[in-house]
């Protein structure tokens, strides 16, 4: 199957406007010595057999019937409103608006993001959007430095690993040195942030202090505490927030954060295997200039139409080259679109419904356990809608609830080998009583 | 549509409706109100069901959200109800001009047709669902699509091996950047090899990326005929060259005809070369990087493998290797661990999957060299079922056409606009070409950008401009392979028609566009008074203070 309009009348005409005989006479640039020698690929195929065989992959997965498993990825409703949005082609078959007269359409939805982002977090900017969390909170640290002028950045150790990893990863590349900040993860301990070890950065040269909120634990982390020790050390706070939470949880601007960054895949958009979602990220207005990223802002025509056009393109790598604040070049504009239109689909009062009814099912989740004396929570601190509990031989029992369809979160010896016989449950407001009962059921009957 | 169609100033096309004009009488809908001026206290779309009354209790028992963590200020999301949301969003959607509207020759970008049943494969519930973290039982079918489509472009790219997990072409730049410098510290000379070399008609990520890894960069002229000026490119490579990083074809659309000796002096230097895939909508089938000799390539799956754009984003930019980088390779990666990879390659090429195969990713830090992770989980998969979908519809015959295609409509620009604009370099293609503006710039005063508004005038999306900066008044045109050759004769006389009437009129020209939603806007102001968000009332902001 080709998707070539072409007939071979179409092909002869224009080959004989251009003037030569083949279309091979238009690759004689290409020299004999570099030519493909082989090109081995499986046979055309038409739309029905195209069908078929994504059908057949589709089918080699197996979507749970109960599943507790978030851990950076949740499974919540995406209003049907919103996967409509995304899949008009006026916004999906549209390229970066280079031609912001037709090109309204995608920068206002832009421009309506930015300021969706800054009402979640309580901060004053916020960009186009980037590839994912992880990478916006590893960008969010790398501007630190630039706005310090500092080479040290501080994660703690309740940060999402995968976080964790691709952070030091962008480091590397500056050689920005990445220092760890202990938890208490001990027997009975609070599984938050060691806000001595964060004190102890005073004098370290430490640019910023990174911190997730809740936390990989789905705990509730000081965040007003962290703020002021990271600030007392003279360093900046990059926050690493969960969207929904923020409809209950106290905006990061107001406990001091100086960058927010978040995963925004909660905001309407399909789990896919980890990808494509949707990093946000925040600052204050006084650092726009070293934020990454592209930006739309409102301006007039020369009617005095308001329109908006991507601004303060002088941060970036088509104009700056070698000197830009990053070689981002594309936001995740379509995944913006989804969230702007979750948001709107939801409302305030949607969101706070759908995170009440995630945090409500957490308790329920985990007062049934420890009522059943099933598993007890592994960490005394406060949770959000994800909890880490304490299994006896967790990872076989995970497996054997996998046999009944039931997928019991995340397993996170092999992150936290201090953490054994662990497992990290999520609800969401998909979670139902109904699950809560098998998992418990099947848990039980086990034991 | 027909009223639209008489507000087109020239009968060149045959069909000038513009989708994205103002219908005739309609000038309320041009602005759009945002959705907070069309928010009303009370109005709202979706509802959640309330937590159960045995919920509520037993939750009751557990401690709650302390009081210090709750949010102090209200959270002002629009509200609206769901007719609203969808008038808002189709209204702001009837602004944009879109591949499925009409023409597209955004050079550089490949705006090709995005085939809706690659729209229908992302939406399998079996494959939209798949969790990232799933254990290998539950996504063996995730797994299986990223290892068949990394072995597919391998194949393409002629590597050792690929990654599918850099999201974008600029992040599998960085990707290979970041791979650059491993190797050459595992050689002892991470030090000593501090300078990448680029083009100067590189794209402006090349020296970006470079720098993100703490290169320096150094320019390499071009030559007089559009290539790389081999002897500059000599005289640059030394014991402290770490990279060059090559777009071939070039930005100019043209293929670096001395490759091989570009790669020979990069080789001989020490040096790892790296090529950027963006332009491989020109070479399908007749040339492969890896085979080649390159180094590392970035594939574009948003340009080449024709997954939407989506008004910028999300791409998806994997990376095919040479041996010598494969161990430095971001973990992790999807393997087959159990099975024949000729019998699993075998039988999915025939629609059957193999019963004793089995999937994994490969177990964080079993691979010590690897430069880590780049994003979280394994890429964009959303983008590379569809690509999977979109190579396996054309096969080894539809990709070879692809090209040819591609290449054809841009010659066939070529030389039916030669004579219109000036050609820096006038000599066969590949699947872009270049014109320059510079004489309607000189003599009329019409510049690139003046000409891109009058294209916008017809319906028509401008090509690039002002790019690769090595071209005065660029104006850089990527017809891809799935345009009529009707689309492009009405292209072709749009832009002979311009040309004309910038000699006749200038002035009208350089007052385009008349009939898009908005004129030209105030950039200026934009840029030296930030409005990057909607202002909320000050009386919100001061209960919002005081909440605090």
């Amino acid at each position: 199957m080709t998707y070539s309009p072409h007939t071979d009348a179409d092909r002869v005409a224009m080959l004989g406007a251009i003037g030569v005989a083949s279309v091979d006479d238009l690759f004689a640039d290409i020299p004999e010595s570099v030519r493909a020698t082989r090109f081995d690929l499986p046979s055309p195929l038409t739309e029905q057999e195209v069908r078929a065989e994504l059908s057949r992959l589709a089918g080699r997965n197996r979507i749970p019937e109960v599943s507790f498993l978030g851990a950076g990825a949740y499974r919540r409703l995406i209003p049907a409103v919103v996967d409509e949005v995304v899949g008009r082609a006026e916004f999906a078959t549209a390229y970066t608006p280079y031609q912001p007269e037709v090109s309204q359409g995608t920068l206002q939805s832009i421009y309506e993001f930015q300021s969706l982002v800054c009402e979640l977090t309580g901060m004053e900017v916020a960009s186009a959007s980037h590839y994912d969390g992880a990478t916006a909170t590893a960008e969010g640290a790398l501007m630190a430095c630039r706005l310090t002028g500092r080479h040290r950045v501080a994660v703690s150790r309740t940060v999402h690993p995968q976080v964790r990893r691709v952070l030091e990863t962008y480091c590397s590349g500056p050689g920005v040195e990445v220092v760890e900040v202990r938890a208490d993860l001990s027997e009975a301990g609070s599984g938050l942030t060691d806000l001595s070890a964060v004190g102890s950065l005073v004098g370290g040269d430490v640019a910023c202090l990174i911190v997730q909120e809740p936390n990989f634990f789905g705990l509730l982390e000081p965040m007003s505490e962290l703020a002021a020790a990271a600030h007392a050390a003279g360093a900046l706070v990059v926050t690493l927030v969960d969207p929904v939470s923020l409809a209950l949880l106290e905006a990061p601007g107001r406990y001091g954060a100086d960058i927010v960054t978040a995963e925004g895949q909660q905001l309407g958009i399909p789990l896919a295997f980890g990808g494509p979602y949707l990093g946000l990220m925040a600052a204050r207005m006084s650092a726009v200039r070293q934020l990454p990223g592209r930006l739309v802002g409102a301006t007039r025509d020369a009617a005095g139409r308001r329109g908006y056009v991507l601004t303060l393109q002088a941060r970036e790598q088509h104009i700056r080259r070698e000197k830009a604040a990053s070689n981002i070049c594309t936001n995740q504009a379509l995944c913006a679109l989804a969230a702007t239109a979750y948001l709107s689909a939801v409302g305030p009062q949607g969101l706070r419904e759908a995170a009440e009814r995630s945090t409500i099912q957490a308790r329920h989740l985990v007062a049934t356990l420890e009522t059943a004396g099933i598993a007890s929570r592994r960490f005394t601190a406060p949770y959000f809608n994800e909890v880490a509990l304490r299994l006896a031989d967790a990872g076989a029992r995970h497996a054997e609830l996998l046999e009944q369809s039931i997928l019991a979160g995340l397993v996170i010896g092999p992150e936290y080998p201090e953490l054994p016989d662990t497992l990290l449950l999520a609800t969401t407001e998909l979670t139902t009583d109904e699950d809560i009962r098998r998992l418990a059921d099947a848990l039980g009957a086990a034991s | 549509m027909s009223a639209v169609g008489e507000r087109s100033t020239t009968d060149a096309s045959g069909r000038g409706a513009a989708f994205h004009s103002p219908p005739a009488g309609a000038g309320a809908l041009v602005v759009e109100p945002t959705l907070f001026e069309r928010s009303r206290p009370g109005r709202r779309a979706v509802r959640f069901p309330a937590a159960s009354e045995a919920a509520r209790t037993a939750a009751a028992s557990q401690p709650p959200i302390p009081d210090a963590a709750r949010r102090t200020a209200p959270l002002r999301l629009p509200e609206v109800s769901e007719l609203e949301l969808v008038r808002h969003f189709n209204r702001l959607s009837r602004l944009n001009h879109a591949i499925d509207i009409d023409f597209y020759p955004l050079g550089s970008c490949t705006m090709k047709y995005n085939p809706k049943l690659n729209e229908w494969a992302a939406r399998l519930p079996g494959l939209s669902g798949s969790h990232p973290l799933d254990p290998g039982p539950l996504s063996q079918g995730s797994l299986e699509l990223q290892w068949l489509l990394a072995e597919l472009l391998r194949e393409i790219g002629g590597f050792a091996v690929v990654s599918l997990q850099p999201a974008a072409g600029a992040h599998g730049e960085l990707t290979g950047m970041l791979m650059t410098r491993a190797f050459h510290r595992s050689r002892g000379e991470g030090d000593q090899r501090r300078v990448v070399l680029v083009p100067d008609s590189a794209h402006g990520t090349n020296p970006a990326t470079a720098s993100m890894v703490g290169f320096t960069t150094r320019t390499v002229p071009s030559n007089a005929r559009g290539g790389i000026d081999l002897d500059a490119l000599r005289g640059a490579l030394g014991p402290d060259t770490a990279a060059l990083m090559i777009t071939n074809p070039s930005t100019l659309g043209i293929f670096e005809d001395q490759i091989d000796d570009v790669l020979s002096a990069v080789q001989a230097a020490g040096a790892i070369a790296y090529m950027d895939g963006a332009n491989l909508n020109a070479i399908l089938g007749r040339f492969r990087a890896g085979e080649a000799g390159f180094d590392v390539m970035h594939f574009n799956l948003h340009k080449t493998f024709s997954t939407p754009h989506g008004g910028g984003g999300p791409g998806a930019g994997p990376i095919g290797v040479s041996p010598r980088l494969a161990p430095f390779l971001p973990a992790p990666l999807p393997q087959l661990v159990e099975g024949d990879p000729a019998t699993v390659l075998a039988n999915a090429w025939s629609g059957r999957s193999t019963p004793d195969a089995r999937f994994a990713l490969e177990a964080p830090g079993v691979r010590p060299t690897a430069i880590g992770q780049v994003r979280t989980f394994g890429g964009n998969f959303g983008m590379h079922l569809r690509a999977y979908a979109y190579i396996r519809a054309n096969g080894a015959a539809g990709l070879r056409q692809v090209t040819d295609d591609a290449v054809l409509a841009a010659n066939y620009v070529r030389v039916r606009l030669g004579d219109a604009y000036e050609l820096p370099f006038d000599r066969i293609c590949k699947h872009e070409v270049v014109f320059s503006a510079r004489r309607q710039k000189r003599e009329h005063g019409v510049s690139a950008l003046d000409i891109a508004k009058a294209i916008l005038d017809e319906g028509i999306h401008p090509p690039t401009i002002y790019f690769p900066l090595i071209v005065e008044e660029a104006l850089m045109i990527e017809p891809t392979e799935t345009e009529t050759r009707e689309t492009l004769d009405r292209f072709v006389a749009v832009m002979r028609d311009i040309a004309d009437r910038s000699a006749r009129d200038p002035e009208a020209v350089r007052q385009a566009p008349r009939t898009t939603p908005v004129g030209r806007l105030d950039e200026a102001t934009a840029a030296r008074q930030p409005d990057l968000g909607w202002p909320f009332p000050e009386a919100d902001r001061t209960e919002a203070t005081l909440g605090g």
